[in-house]
């Protein structure tokens, strides 16, 4: 009943061309939040996008071989940390959450001090998180189909 | 004013797919006509100039649509058919009458120069905005606008208001998805585990 897992190979095939496409433009989002409309909350939701269209395609077995369950969870875990982190480090500077590296010239990709970072931290937290989300529900409803049936 | 009028066609739009989501007895339909009014959302945060919240919003709802499609179609439930009833139809209608009501007058009314003080300001003009001629104080938006290249580097003022100027608003969110994400960890793998071990 189960051999195939996934959809179709023209699918497949699609997914596999533009997945990787995808997950870097919500690099590029996340990374030029602060030079254009974007962020890393936008990047991250467009991450998450392309770990979806991967588990969709070829279902959650071969999905688990390159992000499983664990990995997601850390990365989740380490972006909020990764946050928390650099708002602490805003001790450096005289309180939480203050600019401490130097804000460098506009309109430059290395500029903005800290925001860069956090935007970063952002994307990997929100893309994580709502990876693991999918990938729970989808686990979920695996399983209460077959008990159903 | 032709911006304006597409904003109450699209807020009209929406108003329906809202009833058509809450009236469909098919729950694929619904999830499809909220899909439908969280579009529109966006093709209007688009439209008054916030391209950042109209990207957010239109990725979010693909993820939300296609996870609600996946989750629907698979299981098949039926949504629970509501009672149409006379009295509860009124009460609605008159509780959305109600509430029209309190937001036609906290905007000013009929006219901006009669309108009674300490109001919501005009549609369009946010409290936080700096007109030259307003009624209300300038408020945290002009120091926001000239103070961010200088301060923060960055030219983006909405993503510095968010991640350095209001950092805390965004750690407090961060937290929110946290917690909430961690939330459906635990539910829905203990529901799976024990089914798991249940089936064989």
């Amino acid at each position: 009943m189960k051999r195939h897992h996934g959809m179709t190979s023209i699918v497949k095939n699609t997914a596999q061309l533009v997945s990787g496409f995808i997950a870097v433009f919500g690099l590029y989002v996340a990374l030029t939040g602060h030079l254009g409309p974007g962020g890393g909350f936008a990047g991250g939701v467009i991450l998450a996008a392309s770990g979806v269209l991967i588990v969709l395609a070829f279902g959650r077995g071969i999905s688990a071989t390159i992000f499983g369950d664990r990995a997601v969870h850390i990365a989740d875990a380490a972006g909020a940390s990764a946050f928390l982190v650099v708002a602490l480090l805003g001790f450096l500077a005289g309180g939480v959450f203050a600019n401490f590296i130097p804000t460098g010239d506009p309109h430059l990709l290395k500029s903005g001090g800290t925001i860069p970072i956090s935007n970063l931290a952002i994307f990997v937290k929100v893309g994580a998180g709502l990876l693991g989300a999918f990938l729970a529900l989808s686990a979920f409803r695996l399983t209460g189909r077959d008990g159903d049936t | 004013m032709g911006v304006e009028l597409m904003i109450v066609i699209l807020i009209v739009f929406m108003l329906v797919a809202a009833v058509i989501a809450l009236e469909a007895g098919d729950l694929l339909s619904s999830v499809i006509a909220v899909g439908a009014a969280g579009f529109a959302l966006s093709v209007i945060d688009l439209l008054v100039g916030a391209p950042d919240l109209a990207i957010t919003q239109v990725v979010v709802e693909v993820i939300m649509l296609v996870l609600l499609i996946r989750v629907v179609l698979k299981r098949r439930d039926r949504a629970a058919a509501l009672s149409s009833d006379l009295l509860r139809t009124g009460l609605c209608l008159l509780a959305c009458g109600v509430l029209l009501a309190v937001v036609f007058l906290a905007f000013g009314g009929l006219g901006g120069e009669t309108a009674p003080e300490g109001t919501m300001p005009p549609f369009g003009e946010p409290v936080l905005a700096n007109a030259q001629d307003a009624a209300v104080q300038p408020g945290a938006s002009k120091q926001y606008l000239e103070q961010t290249v200088d301060e923060t580097g960055a030219v983006n003022a909405v993503t510095a208001v968010l991640l350095d100027f209001r950092a805390y608003d965004t750690l407090g969110e961060a937290t929110v998805i946290f917690v909430s994400v961690l939330g459906a960890y635990a539910l829905l793998r203990q529901i799976g585990r024990r089914k798991e071990g249940q089936a064989p």
